[in-house]
Order: C-alpha cells, then sequence, then structure tokens
C-alpha cells in the first residue's frame, strides 16, 4: 500500500465481523474511507449499516453481548484494541442521530458540552468554539440573538443542526450520521445536504440513509449493504448509473428492499 | 401491420403478465414508453416503404401522402419526449431504468429522422415526376432492402435488448455503405451521356443518400441498444 493511499486513507477496515450474541450482523467487512469523502451507507432495514456506522466510533459497545473481531484501523490506530482511548475517539468521531436530541439547556451551553468537557474553560476560547461551529452549520444568523435560550425552541431542522454543531464544537476529523434528516421536512434535509457538501472541505463524513436520491446528491461514495454483508462499495456516480452487483441494481431501482 | 411489430408482438406474446414488482407502476409506464415508441417505429417504417413504392411507381399521391404523414410521426415524438420527462421527474429513476429512458429518448429522435429521410425520398420523386427513368432502380430497390431491414432489427434488438442482433444489424451497414459507394459512381457516369436527365440523376443519388442514412441511424440505435444493456458507450458506425 503507497504512502498516498495511506495518507488518504481515515478508516481501514479489514474483515470486520460483529455478532450481537448469536446473531451474525457483520460479515467479513472490508472498507476504506477515504479524507474528506463523504461516504452513503444504503440497504435495507436490518442490513446491518447502522451497527457499520456505530462500530465506527465505538458506541456499538454500549450494546450488551457484542462481539467483533477483524480491524477498524481509524488514522492507523486499531480502535478495537483494548488500550484505546473511548473518550478520545469520541472526541475526533463526532456522531449525529435521526431526530436532533440537543439537551435540555441554552443553544449556547448545548455547542459549549463538549469543548467544557475537554477541558476548555476560558469565556473567551469557549465563545470563539461555539461561534465558529454555530457558522459551520449556517445556524449562526439565525440564533446569534437568542443563544441562551432554550435548545428545545428551535424547529426541528435547526435542532438537528445546532446537534451537528455541537459534534463540531470537539473539532473531530470525521462526523458520522445515522440517518440524519429520516425526521426533517424536504427543506431542512436539503438545507443539512448542503451543510454536508460545505462541511466535506473540512470533515470525513459516513451518513447512513435510507432516502437514496440523498446518497446519490451527496456523497462520493457509496456502500451497499445487504444482510450484514457490504456488497459493493463504490464512486456514487457508478453505484446509481451501472452498478456491477445486480442486487445493487435490485435495490437502488426499488426492485426489493 | 408492419414487420416490427410483427416481430415485436410474437415475442411479447411469451412475457406472461405477473409483475409484483415494487416498481409496477414505473414498469408500466415505460412499458406505455416503448408501445408508443414501437407504434413511431412502424409508422416510419411504412412511410419509408411507401416512399421508395412511390419512387418506383412514380406515384406523386402516395408521396405526397408521405410527406403529409409526417406531422403524425413528429407529433408521436413529442408525445414519447413528454411522457419520458414526466416518468424521470414523476420516478426518480436510477441505473437501468434511467439508461432505459435515456435510450427511449435517443432512439425516437433517430426514428424521427428515418421518418424525414422518407419525407426526402417522396420528394425527390415529386422532383423526378414521371419523367422516364434513365436506368432500372434495381440496386437502389436492393439497398432500400437491406436498409429497411436494418430498421427492423435495430428496433427489435432495442424492444428485446438484444446485443448480438445489436451487432449484426451494425455490420450490416458496412453492405449499404459499399451499395452506395457504387451507386453514386454510376449514377455520376450517365450525366455526360444524358445532359437531359441530370435533375433526375442528382435526385436518385440524394435517394442513395437517404438511403444510406436510414441505415446510419439504425446503427445509431444499435449503438444505444448496447449502452442500454451494459453501460458501455461503443461506435459502430466506423
Amino acid at each position: 500500500m503507497s504512502i498516498n493511499t495511506l495518507t488518504r486513507q481515515v478508516y481501514d477496515i479489514n474483515d470486520l465481523n460483529l455478532w450481537y450474541g448469536e446473531h451474525h450482523a457483520l460479515k467479513n467487512i472490508n472498507f476504506p474511507i477515504n479524507k474528506k469523502e463523504v461516504t452513503a451507507i444504503i440497504g435495507p432495514s436490518g442490513c446491518g449499516k447502522s451497527t457499520f456506522i456505530k462500530t465506527l466510533n465505538l458506541m456499538i459497545n454500549m450494546v450488551p453481548n457484542v462481539k467483533m473481531t477483524g480491524e477498524i484501523n481509524f488514522n492507523g490506530q486499531n480502535i478495537l484494541d483494548e488500550k484505546m482511548d473511548l473518550v478520545e475517539l469520541r472526541k475526533n468521531v463526532g456522531m449525529v442521530f435521526q431526530k436532533g436530541n440537543p439537551f435540555p439547556q441554552s443553544i449556547y451551553d448545548n455547542v459549549a458540552y463538549g469543548p467544557r468537557i475537554h477541558g476548555i474553560k476560558k469565556k473567551t476560547h469557549l465563545d470563539e468554539v461555539v461561534i465558529k461551529s454555530l457558522m459551520d452549520v449556517a445556524l449562526w444568523d439565525e440564533v446569534k440573538d437568542r443563544l441562551n435560550t432554550p435548545a428545545l425552541g428551535l424547529s426541528g431542522g435547526q435542532q438537528q443542526r445546532l446537534c451537528i454543531a455541537r459534534a463540531l464544537a470537539t473539532k473531530p476529523g470525521v462526523l458520522l450520521m445515522d440517518e440524519p434528516t429520516s425526521a426533517l421536512d424536504p427543506i431542512s434535509t436539503l438545507k443539512i445536504e448542503e451543510l454536508i457538501l460545505e462541511l466535506k472541505e473540512k470533515y470525513t463524513i459516513v451518513i447512513v440513509t435510507h432516502n437514496m436520491q440523498q446518497a446519490s446528491r451527496v456523497s462520493d461514495k457509496t456502500a451497499f449493504f445487504l444482510m450484514g454483508e457490504l456488497i459493493e462499495l463504490d464512486t456514487t456516480s457508478t453505484i446509481f448509473s451501472n452498478p456491477h452487483d445486480s442486487r445493487t441494481e435490485g435495490y437502488i431501482t426499488g426492485r426489493f428492499g | 401491420m408492419t414487420h416490427v411489430l410483427k416481430v415485436i408482438l410474437q415475442e411479447d406474446s411469451d412475457d406472461g403478465v405477473t409483475n409484483l414488482s415494487t416498481r409496477s407502476n414505473f414498469d408500466n409506464n415505460l412499458k406505455q414508453l416503448n408501445e408508443l415508441l414501437l407504434n413511431m417505429a412502424s409508422q416510419t417504417e411504412k412511410a419509408i416503404k411507401e416512399a421508395m413504392l412511390a419512387l418506383i411507381n412514380q406515384d406523386m399521391e402516395q408521396a405526397k401522402a408521405v410527406i403529409d404523414g409526417d406531422n403524425e410521426i413528429d407529433d408521436m415524438e413529442h408525445e414519447i419526449h413528454d411522457k419520458a420527462l414526466l416518468l424521470i421527474a414523476r420516478e426518480s429513476p436510477v441505473a437501468t431504468d434511467l439508461r432505459k429512458i435515456n435510450v427511449a429518448l435517443k432512439v425516437s429522435s433517430e426514428v424521427e429522422r428515418m421518418a424525414d429521410m422518407a419525407v426526402n425520398i417522396a420528394k425527390s420523386a415529386i422532383h423526378i415526376g414521371r419523367e422516364k427513368h434513365i436506368t432500372e432502380i434495381v440496386d437502389i430497390h436492393k439497398m432500400m432492402e437491406i436498409a429497411l431491414e436494418m430498421v427492423t432489427e435495430s428496433i427489435t434488438a432495442f424492444y428485446s435488448e438484444d446485443i448480438s442482433l445489436a451487432q449484426r444489424c451494425a455490420k450490416r451497414d458496412d453492405q449499404v455503405d459499399k451499395m452506395f459507394g457504387s451507386l453514386i459512381q454510376e449514377l455520376l457516369s450517365f450525366i455526360p451521356h444524358n445532359p437531359n436527365s441530370t435533375n433526375q440523376i442528382i435526385q436518385l443519388a440524394f435517394v442513395c443518400r437517404f438511403i444510406e442514412r436510414i441505415a446510419d441511424h439504425s446503427t445509431n440505435i444499435a449503438e444505444n441498444v448496447v449502452y442500454l444493456v451494459t453501460g458501455e458507450r461503443i461506435n459502430l458506425n466506423d
């Protein structure tokens, strides 16, 4: 493997297998993820896509009876190694979920939460991080006059962008998004999609989505999972114009799943 | 019923309607789109034959009917384009589904150009009028028969997504090109000895060119069939 390939890759996943108890949920996954690219993960319900994305920051460890084998190399370090510092990992790999889940605190405190627990105490420094994060998610103009009001007063789309800002505040290199727009209206969805395209200038993004058009609009690479297997991983243009595997074709054209 | 329709409807009768696809609405609409295209191709095939008969039999009425009938074929093309755009807008097709629509659009344009060639042949027939033919136009007729077979083959290949038929069709284009070259030479050689028939000779040379173009449009359709099935673009016109 050339140095170029190594430096471009954020994740290099080799022969990853995962079991929930007896259930073999991920089977021999080999999956490189490149820096500053958007990788979309698609597949029918129960195919393992959410399980997979949760392995990338080891959120999966919170599920009881999970067993994994193989390697998940993140910036050259196997995160399945017992010595892995999970706090450090999750600082570097932010995550947002299906529905915006702000803390019942002010807008400011939501974004400042991560930097605070990672030791930033100085108000000016915190202000800087909060402003920058809110600007990065194009929310600053909408909330700058009400930073101390409850975050739960924001609209669904704004809450989701706030959660992305909260994830960005710890300056992660990677942002994981698990169906980030499935609870949003079409305009809020398009705003998040625009945001993804802007964020990829700075971040590596992995997005799980049920919305095929979303995957085709925002991602550089698309991976199709089926029954725990990675069936096809290729450029998004190939997957949506001429996929190699007939199962991928069947899924994206709506013939099954 | 024209040859194109006969061949295709025979093949279609085996295709039982047991479609439980999750995209049955899309599939039905796509099927309707292809049927419209088949009708258009069938009308065009008929127009080409009639234009040729008008030329051979020096039948001015038939030539005029071909010219008048072209509007209907143009309307069919517009209908196909409208339906295809609506399908894209409403169903967001991808991969093979999108290629099918894209190819249907392209094929309809090729067929429309072929129909224009039929009109051109009919116009040449009118230009020649009832002037006695200076030569037997047997070879032109032969070239036309091959070109018409190519039309049928290319449309059948499109409908049945048959690459080998598409490739066979494209190969015959070489034969048409050769016939075109020698016919033009032959026709031009008549000019010095028949200066009063120059108009007729030029019109017949034009007809040869129109037939050669019909064969080229069939080859383009064949190329689109290969693209439809494989996603690869190839040039069969060389």
